[in-house]
This record gives structure tokens, sequence and C-alpha cells, in this order.
């Protein structure tokens, strides 16, 4: 006899949705550490850098996450480390993660006009304080509508997570299952929640970038 | 700790295998999620108010859902329906039903980029609708998307690894298959991502050859894909 689908399970689904919102938090945190620095690797001066970093962006971005999940779950293991899901999730996602804000991120970069770094430059800024100072600062506000938007693929993408054993919301829909035998009820109650995380962060960002464009227009209107 | 890849190596043939499936289900569910995501990209654009809303709805929730879950939810809807679909089947349906949507929103990209006068003078030559998308919208609009659409769709062949959750024997499964008889998961898995590595290089590629000799201009100016 099939039990029904009750309070205990709708809590343990939002437990699940936590560990959703923490995993998506130490994947933007992670991979936005290691996006910054891909990004600068990608316009830097020295050849290695730029050879290396352009390197990592192709690989990741050529490899699936399911794959790279596996490979930090069973194969950080076999090279002697011992892990435990959250751990080869988080890594996982930190390494996927930083290839793609890397590459946003390196567009926004060479988004900021030439003439800002030539006017750095000609003030006699350092190329750490042109970087920090003047570059980066408007290259920000660039960055923060196609940042929050690739939010949303961080929050889908931690559904992964699952196949490794970690229980986040995806997970916790299986476990569910495996009790009751609502696959159809349960994937669509998961679904709803998961469109309940994504939905507002995908309208900020689509508000963001109105409000970008009708901004630019202004100012290319002025000048 | 000592690489072993010859075990892994002797099993080559369910790596092409799988490889081979791999590369079917993204040239199929490219073509069916091009073809769905254009008729969405009109109706969202040029329907009428219900066909519009439920473009938009469509298009939202699959952009804002995992791909897992609503490859388990077409999966299991499908068999509570009473449907009995192959796993391959059930993957062709959720990958196109997926990539339908970000596609939808590229196309509509397109067509909005064209401009107006475009339109307008379709219309003055008496064009049908139809007859405006398909001779003066569609090109154009691919042309100036084209590079979107082909990273989409490189990202729609990775994700198609997914729909090893649901036991179809693509690539991953295959990897799955292999580093629980040889124990080499490490091995296993580095070698199916430098598969998908080779494939989606192979797409990028055979996407370019298409990109040529579908925009001449493009080949003229030989801007970069």
């Amino acid at each position: 006899m099939n039990t029904l689908l009750n309070i205990n399970h709708l809590l343990f689904l939002l437990e699940g949705t936590w560990w959703t919102v923490v995993l998506t938090a130490v994947a933007f945190i992670g991979g936005g550490v290691g996006g910054l620095a891909i990004a600068l690797a990608r316009i830097a001066p020295a050849d290695w850098m730029r050879l290396i970093s352009g390197l990592y962006v192709q690989l990741i971005q050529g490899t699936p996450l399911l794959v790279i999940m596996f490979l930090g779950y069973f194969g950080l293991p076999a090279l002697g480390y011992n892990v435990t899901p959250l751990t080869a999730a988080g890594a996982s996602l930190t390494i996927y993660v930083s290839a793609y804000l890397g590459e946003i991120w390196r567009g926004c970069l060479e988004a900021v006009p030439k003439a800002q770094w030539e006017a750095a430059e000609c003030l006699a800024l350092s190329k750490t304080q042109r970087m920090f100072k003047v570059i980066m600062p408007q290259a920000i506000r660039l960055a923060t509508p196609p940042t929050v938007g690739f939010s949303v693929q961080i929050v889908k993408n931690t559904s992964l997570a699952s196949v490794v054993g970690f229980v986040e919301l995806a997970r916790a829909g299986q476990l569910i299952n495996n009790s009751i035998f609502e696959p159809f009820l349960i994937y669509v109650i998961v679904a709803v929640i998961y469109f309940c995380l994504c939905f507002p962060l995908s309208v900020f960002s689509q508000r963001l970038e109105k409000t970008m464009a009708r901004y630019g227009a202004r100012t290319a209107d002025a000048a | 700790m000592t690489f072993d890849f010859s075990a892994v190596l002797t099993s080559w043939q369910m790596l092409a295998d799988g490889a081979a499936l791999t590369a079917k289900l993204a040239s199929i569910t490219t073509i069916t999620g091009f073809l769905i995501g254009t008729l969405f990209a009109i109706a969202r654009r040029s329907g009428g108010r219900v066909l519009r809303g439920c473009a938009s709805a469509y298009i939202e929730t699959v952009r804002n859902t995992p791909f897992l879950v609503q490859i388990f939810v077409i999966y299991f809807g499908l068999s509570s329906l009473g449907f009995s679909f192959s796993a391959i089947t059930v993957a062709v349906i959720a990958l196109t039903f997926n990539v339908g949507a970000y596609t939808a929103e590229i196309m509509r990209a397109g067509f909005d980029s064209i401009q107006r006068g475009q339109w307008e003078a379709g219309e003055c030559l008496g064009l049908s609708p139809v007859q405006l998308y398909w001779h003066v919208g569609l090109r154009p609009a691919m042309e100036r998307v084209y590079p979107a659409l082909t990273s989409q769709f490189i990202l729609l062949m990775l994700a198609s690894s997914v729909t090893s959750q649901i036991s179809a024997e693509e690539l991953t499964a295959a990897g799955n298959f292999i580093q629980s008889e040889t124990y080499r998961p490490f091995e296993t898995y580095i070698i199916v991502a430098l598969i998908y590595l080779a494939l989606s290089i192979v797409m990028r590629g055979a996407f370019w050859g298409l990109g040529m000799a579908l925009f001449p201009r493009r080949r003229r100016l030989g801007t970069p894909l």
C-alpha cells in the first residue's frame, strides 16, 4: 500500500530546496573567484596566460557538467582524495561555472571603450590601478544583467548534483518518489519549486537589461 | 597512483556506440528543436493573445526549470498517460521540448532585429504573413543570431548526457556502465569527456561550414563565426 504525499514530504522537499540554494551560493562564489581569474588571464598581456585560460574555457565548455560531476565524485577518490558529495558537487560546479562566468566577464572587460584604457594610462596609473579603479567599475555595470541571467543556469545546474547523491531538491524528489511511487506528481512539484527560484531571477535580469539599454541609448544621445 | 586506460579502451565498441547515439540524438533534436523554436518565436511575435500567452508560458517554464526535472516529468508523465515509449524516444521528445524554448527566444531576437522597413516592404508586395516570415524574415534572422544558435545546439549535445538518467544508452550511460565494470572511474570519465570535447569541436566545424553555405554575405566578408 502506497502512502500518500503528506506534509513531511513537503518539508523534506523544502530542506532539499535549502541545499539547492546553498550549493548555488557555493558555486556562484567559487565560480565567481575562478571566473574573475579566468577573465583577467584571458586578456592578460602574457601569451601563456591567454593560451592556458583559453584552453581551459574550451575544455570545460566542450564537456557536459554531468561528466565533470562524475569526474569530481568518482575521480577524486581514485586520485586518493576523500570527498563528500557536497565537496565533489561544489568543486565540479566551481570548475564549470568559472569557465562560463570567465567568458562573460571577459566580454564585459573588453566592452569598456579603448579610450578609457588609454586615458588611465595617460594619467600614469599602474596596470593594477587601471584595472581596479577605471576598467572594472565600468565593466561591473555591464556585467550585472548577464551575470544575474547566468545565475539562473547555476540554480538549474545544481540539479545535476543529485547524480552524485547530494540531497538537493531534485534528489529529495527522487527519494520521496522511491517511497510513495507518485513520480509525475512529485516531479511536477519539484519543477514548480525550481520555477519559483528561477523565475524571479530571470525577470530581474531582463529588467536590468532593459534599464541598461535605456541608459545606453541616453548616453549615446548625449555623446 | 597509476592510471590504466587499457581496461577502459578494451570497451571501445561500447564507447563508439554511445558516441554514435549521442551524435544521432544531437542531430535529430537540433533539427526538430529549430523547427519548434522558430514556430514558437513566430507565435510569440505574431499570434493572437491566447497563442502568445501559451508560447510565453511554454518558453518561461522550460527556461526556468532544470532539464533533469523536465525529462523526469515527461518520462513519467507520458507513462502515466498510458504511452509507453522507449527511453530514446522520450529523450528525443524531452530534448526537443527543451531546446525549442531556447531557440524560440534566440529566433525572436533575430526576427526583432530585422528593420521594420523590410517587413513593410514585404507587406506592400502583398505577401501573406507566412510568406513574409519565409521570404523576408527567416534567413536574415538566422544569419544575425547564427553564433548564438550554434552555441545553443552545442549545449544541447552536451545536455543530452542527462538522458542517461532515464537509461538512454548514450555516451555517458556507456561510461557509467564501463566504470562499474572496470572500477576505473577516473580513466573512464576522462575518455568520455574527451569524446564529448571531440564531438563539440566537430559540431562547431560543421556549423561553421553550414554557415558559409547558407549565408553568402558572411562568406564574402569572411566574418568569423
